[in-house]
């Protein structure tokens, strides 16, 4: 026992101290947010200011769109149409052709000499359509205000009975669940093929039979199979403490700039606009989109076994590595070269892609036979039954997840005996192209 | 000493005493007892195919490599510092193995391997990859560890050093013991009463005084002085030749010419299979 935490231990510390690991742990989370940040920043910057030329034809729009400082927009109108090369000579950075028939075929087509960015698409598009919608109405003689009444969108509430009629975030939840699923889905195959590497280093080095001399091979194997894991949930943690400080700091600053945008009123909250411009009848107590969403943490975080999923979660997530690196340790120890893993790999990444792809599907339909039996099936159910889990699912069926469970521990310590026997004679065979057959007959050699 | 043709089974044999590989059948005995993995402990094993982590410290590495023999870190840390300071290693502990030349690593491992003060040391090609110098601080090594009661078990082609080092040889081809006993032994039961005579005078007198007594195997004349390989014959021995011809010749000198293990090696592999011989016998 003392031998594995040896081995356990220079598989950590060895690859806990690489540059490479430092720099990834720390770099890993910048890279994220830093990604998200930037396309966000980059979304919102504009090339310049924007001067549309709107060809009126339908006598509908003239002087009725709002123009945009912080966009830099600004409209121009005619009734008369502009030619494509008098449209180039001109200083317009954009030509809008709104026809005659507007009213009933609905088209606007944009000409442009840069392409606008999607915000300025959205402003203009949402503009237009704003002044369109007015002008059907007046056309039909319909009071703009009881328009707005018959067009608020249903509030479609969940509610569960068997949970005291509380309102149900069902969707959300399974959301949250594709995320823990998609996580173990990553952990395992970066850190799974981490420990393929290392055992294929330690043939390539032929320090292996030093090694065996003074361990068995199956301690060899699990030490670094434990050691890797224990690398895989530090950087894990590290991330989660390093992104939450960075992402609470760089919201902030989102925000900050979202804030900036909104007072430009934008028309991407077209409806809020329209009810402000109409003095349409909003309910003054409702909360906004920001505090919703609030509360909606707040229900969800009273709601959610918090404790279980955090527990269940780890629990999948050490399963399915285990089950799928020992797997691939054993692929490590058959093969001399990294080339030679191909054919062994694949069959060894359908289940866990399969298992991804149900947990998509999961997402909208918690309830279904695929996810049923792809939750109970060891080599899918670490990705899938998260989503259960994370719906609460899981929790009404408590024998299914018993048996999943049961059933996930069964396979790994199958998967280990079987690694194991394979492992301890591939670590000394070289120069042999392995086959299926052979990996066969590996399992019933004798020692 | 453990010498056989390349699949003869050598390492085959050396990882079944270690334990790395269940044997088909048998058992190894110890002592006289079945092997218990205290024995396992007690064991140095230097393999042939034997490599190091190149990215790992060489002090940091001898010293995991020494604990996992058991060893606690202190003892094992003291230890190895002395080695290191006697095989002129002490300013590389905190280099990394991939920037040591191969004979350093080779030193490392033999280190590694006798450090924990094992009673039965296993040896497979402890030779090679070191240049002269380096080889013969290894050999000298594994003597004072012979005298020091350390028992030895070496797994080599190389027959000069079989003849200098070993006590005992044991000759292996396809999985089967085919000779084995003392090296003195050995050599002795396959000698072949040939001699080597060397002396003045003339050799058709030497012929002719020889008679019955033996057989001119070949002979050759460089200044004056004739040298003779000459096989006895019929019960003969050395002094009856001596006897026969010391009137005719002067004698400069006589020796039995006893077989080195390399050819003893050879002969007995060719009488068991002879296509050994051509197929895979290595040096």
């Amino acid at each position: 026992m003392n031998k594995i935490r040896l081995i356990i231990w220079r598989e950590f510390i060895t690859r806990v101290r690489k540059p490479s690991f430092l720099i990834m742990t720390i770099l890993g989370p910048l890279l994220i947010v830093g990604a998200i940040m930037a396309t966000v920043f980059l979304a919102m910057q504009e090339k310049g200011p924007q001067t549309i030329y709107i060809h009126d034809a339908a006598h509908l729009f003239t002087n009725k769109l709002t123009p945009n400082e912080k966009l830099g927009i600004t409209y121009y109108y005619s009734y008369d149409d502009l030619s494509d090369s008098a449209f180039k000579a001109s200083p317009y950075t954009m030509m809008i052709h709104l026809n005659e028939k507007i009213i009933t075929n609905d088209q606007a087509q944009v000409f442009y000499k840069d392409m606008p960015s999607q915000h300025v698409q959205n402003y203009v598009s949402k503009d237009l359509e704003k002044v369109l919608r007015q002008a059907k109405l007046a056309l039909d003689s319909v009071d703009v205000n009881s328009y707005d009444r018959y067009s608020q969108p249903l509030k479609f509430e969940l509610y569960d009975i068997d949970k005291g009629g509380k309102r149900s975030y069902d969707q959300v939840k399974a959301g949250l669940g594709f995320a823990f699923g998609y996580l173990i889905f990553i952990f395992i195959f970066v850190y799974g093929v981490q420990v393929m590497r290392g055992v294929m280093e330690e043939k390539q080095n032929r320090i292996v039979e030093v090694l065996v001399s003074s361990v068995s091979p199956f301690q060899l194997m699990m030490g670094k199979i434990v050691g890797i894991a224990m690398v895989g949930l530090t950087q894990f943690l590290l991330w989660i403490a390093i992104t939450s400080v960075l992402s609470s700091v760089g919201m902030g600053m989102a925000k900050d700039r979202m804030a900036d945008l909104a007072s430009a009123q934008m028309p991407g909250q077209a409806t809020v606009q329209l009810q402000q411009e109409i003095g349409a009848t909003t309910d003054p107590n409702e909360a906004s989109e920001d505090a919703q969403d609030m509360k909606m943490v707040f229900d969800l975080w009273d709601e959610l076994p918090v404790a279980r999923i955090v527990g269940l979660f780890l629990f999948y997530f050490l399963g399915g590595y285990l089950l799928y690196s020992s797997l691939l340790a054993a692929i490590g120890a058959a093969v001399d070269a990294e080339s030679d893993t191909q054919q062994f790999m694949f069959p060894i990444t359908i289940p866990l892609m399969v298992g991804i792809f149900i947990a998509q599907t999961a997402v909208y339909n918690p309830d279904g036979p695929a996810v049923f039996w792809s939750s109970i099936i060891p080599f899918t159910s670490p990705v899938v039954m998260m989503i259960r889990v994370a719906t609460g699912n899981a929790f009404e069926h408590p024998w299914e997840l018993a048996l999943s469970m049961v059933l996930l521990v069964a396979a790994f310590i199958g998967t280990t005996w079987l690694a194991g026997r394979i492992y301890r004679t591939g670590i000394l065979m070289y120069g042999k192209k392995v086959s299926w057959k052979e990996l066969g007959k590996w399992l019933f050699y004798r020692g | 000493m453990l010498v056989g043709a390349n699949g003869a089974g050598k390492t085959t044999l050396i990882r079944i005493i270690t334990r790395i590989t269940g044997p088909d059948s048998g058992r190894v005995l110890l002592d006289g007892h079945a092997m218990t993995d205290a024995d396992v402990a007690r064991m140095g094993y230097l393999p042939e195919e034997r490599g190091l982590y190149k990215k790992m410290k060489v002090g940091e590495q001898a010293l995991y490599l020494a604990r996992l023999k058991g060893m606690d870190k202190a003892d094992a840390s003291k230890k190895l510092k002395d080695w290191f300071e006697r095989w002129d290693l002490a300013g590389w502990w905190n280099k990394k193995v991939e920037e040591l030349s191969k004979g350093m690593q080779q030193k490392v491992q033999f280190i590694t391997t006798v450090l924990h003060g094992p009673k039965l040391l296993i040896l497979d090609e402890p030779f090679s990859g070191f240049d002269p110098i380096n080889a013969e601080l290894i050999r000298g090594e594994i003597l004072r560890l012979r005298n020091d009661g350390v028992t030895i078990m070496l797994s080599t082609h190389s027959m000069p050093s079989v003849e200098e080092m070993c006590d005992h040889i044991a000759l292996i081809d396809k999985s089967r013991v085919v000779l084995h006993g003392n090296v003195k032994e050995i050599r002795r039961r396959y000698a072949t009463d040939t001699y080597k005579l060397e002396f003045r005078g003339h050799k058709v007198a030497f012929a002719d005084a020889l008679a019955y007594h033996g057989e001119i195997l070949e002979h050759k004349e460089e200044d004056g002085i004739t040298t003779a390989r000459v096989k006895l014959l019929h019960g003969a021995k050395l002094n009856n030749v001596l006897g026969a011809t010391i009137h005719a010749v002067d004698y400069i000198g006589a020796h039995e010419e006893v077989p080195r293990m390399h050819d003893i090696f050879i002969r007995a592999v060719s009488e068991t299979t002879p296509e050994a011989i051509t197929s895979g016998m290595t040096e």
